[in-house]
């Protein structure tokens, strides 16, 4: 759906080639049509957030202050930092005006008059592409203070982070929008729906999340939520990486694949001679699946409930059954890993990513991210001890629930999974890794 | 924004204790008012909520009711409204009070949650106690002994982060201390409205630094070192001279201006150490100028005054008091009282005048107002003269109406309460035809054209109390025995009365105050005793038409805007 044209072959990011293939028909039809009515088709669309949590866009909108009498502000979230996901930037550039129609159609549905794209300060070519892409469109009246003559006026702004992952959160994403360091808010008080971008309501969707709102808007709600599956409807990109003979982006019905299907049958299986031994599937903050591991419980289909033993292979990939698995469907973001790696170094690069990212507002965090990545490092680095897995996981649930912000669980739960699932391999590293430090040597970090 | 912002109280539920707060009271102070301590860092009651050091975690619950009927859902077990508690803690700090809110500050949850912060916090610590200023009064030790494991997991290396930086002329900064808790941040942008501190980096490596090009020299930046939970910040004048925990506090009252801050003298074997701020909500919440923590440093400066002199002559008490005495009997006496001197004081003094037939001056101190502390009028005590009955109006400038009563030959002999004739615009000239009877503690020109010299108390040396610009009654105690030499201003004035025919009165504040209740009228009601440690405000009616010369401080809004100072502010 969202990359219906942009692997066609002559497909630009220009306006032209957007509105040759039917590009800002659904504004402009949109823009004639009743704002609640649009909230009202998102809501029965079921779109739950591409961003990570994957909470439900209607509910998102309708939590907004409209009594308030502040303005209200859009925020797109294009601040795609979570390791493994990389589908947002390649809308940007194959298809930005997508992104621009479905950020106006939610304007409109909101009453919004002022738009932001926080895209991240790595992503300078998507900043450019985009900032060409407004013009145009402002230019052609699909953006601006009178759009397509409906006496609707919005402008739309972009904004470039200076690399920072915590600038995806979104209270972080505000602050940083507003000229602060991006120290994420406490919540209560600070939602955005209530207080967000200078202290008015705002709404932070991802950018896969808005373009789904164009193809909404076109197809109404009822329509798009019998894409997928129950409460996964529409469309999801998984951006596939690792050990896997075709690693990319691909876009399917949420849920209508498998793990298994999707690694197998859609990415080509493992590289030759190598088996599958692990795979993140939503972005390195969601917890790990170990192949081999099975999974039972019973699971609610139609009106019954229905008794599951998955392997990971059998794992349908959508919001809900990833949860059910004790991991997420998160940004999208599946990381494959074979018999190649070693889990220890796997975390390793994971806590030295979180503890690099990690803000430094709120305690735990700052200190037990840091702290986890100081072990795995030492035990990368040869000192390891049999007690290591036992302390990173104690570690790590002094952090996970009692941050400010998600980041707490983000830099917690790959430690808890990776020494949950492959506690054996952190004790054999131990064993074989254990060195005898030289006389004198100085103690590795 | 921390204070409730209505007063319908409403019940709350800490550890099975109900106790009824204002609705928006956060659960720290909540807890505080049962007796519970809740733990925290970066909170203060005078700061926004930033909820950052999650040390205050507690789990958090509310009454059950049927999602459907909004009924209640009672617990068969104990008969009571069952509570959903959270699954995750919450902080306290952030919590507003809301009706039916139930926490837990004991389950094991939360401990668990607190000796996690307190380890996460105490490794990159440099556990340098014993070295470390903050020691005794440091929270890090307090809540580690409370509510920490006891023991360290962490092998690793401890981050390196900059170890003296010299913020600002009185506040030095040990980063590997530092908890990264943003008091100090916040209050220079919130409350000193100086926004020169900020976090560079990310992470476990952030640290706290000025702003390019800016330096942290406010005249409140020593505050950042009260506020200081951790001995990260500490103040270049106090730091390494004396451990805490052998210091005494003595209550006392910043001299520095009639805003008459609420402050604590810290002293040791008689020499006075620091002075910190008291908390007082009407006046100077938790704060205080860096102005006024160095006026202790009078008490053992340059110039102190040590022996009694008549004619420049080493002499006694008694027969200075004589002197005096004997000098004033001529007549054409007046009397230049201080809005220094304590009300006490001036109430001796215009026992003197009444018993002298003298008038009585009073010598204006003007400053700049910082709108917060400091206000315009330097003089602490004026309007103590003013109700006392010392002086009827407000003093203006110098004394140059008195200077030209000496000049005619009608004043002979004046008596200085504390006051420097000369720097109040008495001519060198002037001072040499009058008889001069000083009471001081600094040597000045006008000591030294004294006929009689008797030295006396600085604040800190002496009790007593102000009345500062809200008309608010403070006391202020002794906190370090008077240099020798140096008499009790009280004594002296009680005698100078006795001597030149006056009533005979109490020389100590206990038997004065009988006095001054039964005379002064606006303090009819009081007694030295009754009077608490944030003072009590005296009715100002009969002088609210005086032009006061003050612009607004922190809890003080002149009532009209009078005079030139208070047009400006």
């Amino acid at each position: 759906m969202i990359f219906r044209h942009v692997d066609e072959p002559g497909y630009t990011s220009d306006l032209a080639c957007y509105v040759r293939n039917g590009g800002y028909e659904v504004l402009r039809k949109a823009v004639a049509r009743k704002p609640e009515e649009l909230v009202d088709q998102v809501k029965r669309s079921g779109l739950r957030g591409r961003g990570g949590a994957g909470f439900p866009c209607g509910v998102k909108w309708t939590l907004l202050d409209r009594k308030s009498g502040k303005p209200i502000y859009l925020v797109v979230n294009a601040d795609e930092s979570e390791p493994g996901t990389f589908k947002d930037r390649y809308i940007i550039h194959q298809d930005p005006h997508q992104l621009i129609e479905g950020s106006m159609i939610t304007c409109f549905a909101n009453r919004v008059e002022r738009a932001y794209i926080y895209i991240r300060g790595e992503f300078p070519e998507g900043a450019r592409i985009l900032e060409r892409a407004i013009a145009e469109a402002r230019a052609a009246n699909f953006v601006g203070p009178d759009i397509l003559g409906s006496g609707y006026g919005c402008e739309m702004y972009v904004h470039r982070g200076a690399g920072a992952y915590i600038c995806g959160e979104e209270t972080g994403l505000i602050e940083s929008l507003e000229g602060k360091r991006p120290y994420p808010r406490i919540k209560p008080p600070y939602f955005p729906a209530v207080l967000g971008l200078y202290q008015c309501p705002t709404i932070v969707n991802n950018v896969e999340t808005i373009c789904h709102v164009k193809h909404i808007a076109d197809m109404g709600g009822d329509a798009f939520s019998k894409i997928g599956t129950p409460n996964n409807t529409g469309t999801r990109i998984y951006c596939v990486s690792g050990h896997v003979r075709r690693p990319g982006t691909y876009e399917f019905d949420v849920g209508r694949l498998t793990i298994g299907e999707l690694l197998h049958e859609v990415c080509g299986g493992p590289l030759p001679g190598r088996t599958f031994k692990a795979v993140i599937p939503g972005g390195s903050s969601a917890k790990v699946l170990r192949f081999g591991e099975r999974f039972r419980g019973k699971r609610k289909v139609g009106a019954d409930m229905v008794e599951y033993d998955w392997g990971v292979e059998d794992i349908p990939l959508d919001f809900d059954s990833l949860g059910m698995v004790g991991s997420m469907g998160g940004s999208g973001g599946v990381i494959v890993m074979d018999d190649s790696v070693s889990m220890v170094e796997a975390l390793g690069n994971i806590n030295e990513f979180y503890a690099h990212e990690s803000c430094g507002q709120c305690t735990p965090c700052r200190e037990g991210s840091l702290w986890m990545k100081k072990i795995t490092a030492r035990m990368v680095h040869g000192d390891a001890r049999a007690e290591d897995g036992a302390l990173l996981k104690s570690v790590a649930d002094q952090i996970a629930g009692r941050t400010i912000c998600a980041f707490g669980e983000a830099c917690a739960w790959p430690t808890q999974s990776f020494v949950a699932k492959f506690g054996d391999e952190f004790t054999a590293y131990a064993q074989a890794k254990k060195q005898t430090r030289a006389e004198g040597a100085a103690e590795l970090v | 924004m921390i204070q409730p912002a209505t007063t319908d109280l409403i019940t709350v539920n800490i550890d099975g204790k109900e106790v009824s707060v204002p609705k928006g009271t956060n659960m720290i102070e909540a807890a505080r008012r049962v007796g519970i301590d809740v733990p925290h860092y970066c909170y203060h009651s005078k700061l926004t909520v930033v909820g950052n050091c999650r040390m205050c975690l507690v789990e958090m619950g509310m009454p059950a009711v049927d999602p459907a009927t909004k009924a209640p859902v009672t617990d068969p077990a104990t008969g009571r409204q069952r509570v959903n508690w959270m699954p995750r803690p919450a902080i306290a700090c952030a919590t507003s009070a809301m009706p039916g809110l139930h926490i837990r500050t004991t389950s094991p949850l939360v401990k668990d949650c607190r000796e996690g912060v307190m380890e996460f916090l105490l490794i990159n610590h440099p556990l340098d106690c014993p070295i470390c200023d903050q020691a005794g009064e440091c929270k890090l030790q307090e809540q580690s002994a409370g509510y920490g494991r006891g023991y360290s997991r962490f092998v690793e290396q401890k981050n390196v982060k900059p170890k003296r930086t010299l913020l600002g002329p009185r506040v030095m900064l040990d980063d590997e201390r530092c908890i990264l808790c943003s008091r100090c941040i916040r209050f220079c942008k919130e409350v000193a409205k100086d926004d020169v501190l900020g976090f560079t980096d990310r992470g476990s490596y952030s640290t706290l630094s000025c702003y390019p090009g800016r330096r942290l020299e406010n005249n409140y930046s020593l505050n950042t070192v009260d506020i200081c939970p951790v001995g990260a910040l500490t103040s270049t004048d106090f730091r390494f001279k004396m451990r805490v925990w052998f210091l005494k506090q003595t209550n006392s009252i910043d001299t520095e201006s009639s805003v008459g801050a609420n402050t604590v003298v810290w002293s040791r074997e008689g020499a006075v150490y620091r002075i910190t701020p008291r908390q007082n909500d009407g006046v100077n919440d938790t704060w205080m100028a860096d102005s006024g923590r160095v006026l202790y440093k009078a008490t053992r400066g340059e110039g102190r005054l040590e022996s009694v002199r008549v004619n420049g002559a080493e002499s006694a008490l008694d027969f200075a008091v004589r002197a005096a005495a004997e000098l004033l009997a001529k007549g054409g006496a007046a009397i230049v009282g201080s809005g220094r001197s304590s009300v006490e004081e001036q109430f001796l003094a215009r026992k003197l005048a009444v018993a002298l037939k003298a008038r009585a001056w009073l010598v204006s101190r003007v400053g700049e107002g910082d709108g917060l502390l400091v206000s315009a009028d330097r003089n602490p005590n004026v309007r103590g003269a003013l109700v006392t009955g010392l002086v009827g109006a407000l003093p203006s400038g110098r004394l140059d109406e008195l200077g030209a009563l000496i000049d005619s030959g009608s004043v002979t002999a004046v008596v200085s309460v504390g006051e420097d004739l000369a720097a109040a615009g008495l001519t060198a000239a002037q001072l040499a035809r009058v008889s001069v009877i000083y009471l001081g503690t600094h040597s000045n020109p006008t000591s030294a054209a004294a006929r009689v010299l008797i030295p006396t108390l600085t604040v800190f040396e002496k009790h007593g109390t102000l009345i500062n610009q809200q008309f608010r009654i403070q006391r202020f105690a002794k906190a370090v025995p008077g240099v020798a030499g140096a008499t009790d201003d009280l004594v002296v004035l009680a005698r100078l009365v006795g001597a030149v025919g006056g009533p005979v009165v109490g020389a100590d504040v206990g038997s004065l105050w009988t006095a001054i209740a039964a005379e002064v009228p606006a303090l009819g009601t009081m007694s030295y005793g009754n009077i608490p440690d944030t003072g009590l405000l005296v009715d100002g009616t009969p002088w609210a038409g005086l032009p006061f010369a003050e612009g607004p401080s922190l809890h003080h809004a002149p009532a009209a805007p009078a005079g030139k100072e208070a047009a400006r502010v």
